[in-house]
């Protein structure tokens, strides 16, 4: 069954506390998840107490300044700290998002920090998405044709085809869509979320590509596509402004009209 | 969450646990006719709803002759069918979302789908028995 509470081991202790430095004014202070597999303890919400006027603006850059001045062990992902890696994705003040792309002043009182939700933990917020990874290469993400290429000139589409990339393209696949979805957390082996079928949609709509019906095919069944129930978390959630759930609607109206 | 259960069971690779059995090629036709239904419903209830409040206090003869007239009867029949076809579809798919054990999955199911048809068939005899003037 799915599961509502969680395992006694996951259950989330109080964990310790480091104080801002002495005569801080504007002190805010972070709970951060913490989970060390090799411990073998319970995860605990660390809370670091940090002076505003010495932090520069985004949620990241708190993580980097705890990692750098205070705790060395707190584990993330990040890289360009400009919302187009997607690797800083977590669960900031309950909503799933970009570290870098989140203002600290958006969150009012305590900064809650966790990993994307319902994914294994390998470290503090370091989900596995080994599953979600592989779910992108099962639907083949590159431009397929059999037409060969002019050897003069590039595949060619008019402006109009173009535009239906617009709103797909930008997705830096961070999964925060995908593990926003209660579908996906109850059916994340079979079903393969927002942020893959968003992906699977770049190429169906893509003017040069020529498989479109071999991706329908391949998406066409009750759990890959079909657990899709409109819960729309995943368009409340993305960082970018992008809209997932309109891709699984724009997929479902196409299996329709191919009947 | 039965993913968990495959990670720790099974040593195939993530992208073959992903693709495993493939696409089953169906899954439209459950969705179109749970719109169709769903779409069909919205006067059908909304007749029903006017109709039965209005029926507030006629008496035993009265309602038997309401239910046994043609229209009613065959749109009663058509609101029964409606109604179990669309319950049918949307309590699969909350099977298929919450119970993960494969037996257990498959028996509520068959459980579900005769039990709709067994109502539905049942509600549909005793309209036509009004109806039939049985």
């Amino acid at each position: 069954m799915a599961e509502f509470t969680l395992p006694a081991n996951s259950k989330v202790k109080i964990g310790d506390t480091y104080k801002a430095p002495d005569g801080a004014k504007r002190v805010k202070k972070f709970k951060i998840y913490r989970y060390d597999p090799d411990k073998g303890a319970n995860p605990r919400l660390d809370t670091y107490e940090i002076d505003m006027d010495d932090c520069a603006p985004m949620v990241l850059d708190a993580l980097i300044k705890i990692k750098n001045e205070i705790d060395t062990t707190l584990t993330f992902r990040r890289s360009c700290r400009e919302g187009i890696c997607g690797s800083c994705s977590m669960n900031i003040d309950g909503t799933n998002t970009l570290a870098c792309l989140k203002p600290i002043e958006d969150v009012k009182g305590d900064v809650h920090i966790y990993p994307l939700p319902h994914m294994p933990v390998i470290k503090d917020l370091v989900p596995d998405l080994s599953v979600p990874y592989a779910q992108l290469a099962s639907v083949e993400p590159w431009l397929q044709a059999d037409t060969p290429p002019s050897p003069t000139e590039e595949r060619r589409q008019s402006p109009e085809e173009r535009e239906k990339l617009d709103g797909l393209w930008e997705c830096v696949l961070c999964f925060c869509c995908t593990t926003s979805c209660p579908s996906y957390w109850w059916n994340g082996d079979r079903y393969l979320g927002p942020a893959v079928l968003l992906q699977a949609y770049r190429w169906i709509a893509d003017s040069r590509d020529e498989r479109t019906g071999d991706r329908l095919d391949a998406l066409e069944d009750p759990f890959r596509l079909y657990r899709c129930h409109t819960i729309m978390n995943c368009t409340k959630t993305c960082p970018k402004g992008l809209n997932p759930a309109k891709a699984i609607a724009e997929i479902k109206k196409l299996m329709v009209l191919r009947q | 969450m039965s993913e968990n259960s495959m990670r720790s069971t099974s040593m195939r690779s993530t992208l073959g646990r992903v693709r495993h059995l493939g696409s089953a090629k169906e899954g439209v036709h459950h969705w179109w006719m749970q719109r169709l239904t769903a779409l069909a419903l919205v006067p059908l209830v909304l007749w029903f709803v006017v109709s039965v409040a209005g029926l507030a206090g006629m008496d035993y003869a009265g309602a038997l002759a309401w239910i046994g007239s043609p229209s009613v009867a065959i749109t009663l029949v058509l609101l029964i069918g409606a109604t179990f076809y669309h319950a049918q579809l949307g309590l699969q798919v909350v099977i298929e979302d919450y119970i993960h054990n494969e037996g257990l999955k498959i028996a509520a199911l068959v459980l579900v789908k005769f039990a709709m048809i067994i109502l539905a068939v049942a509600s549909i005899f005793a309209v036509l028995k009004i109806a039939f003037g049985g």
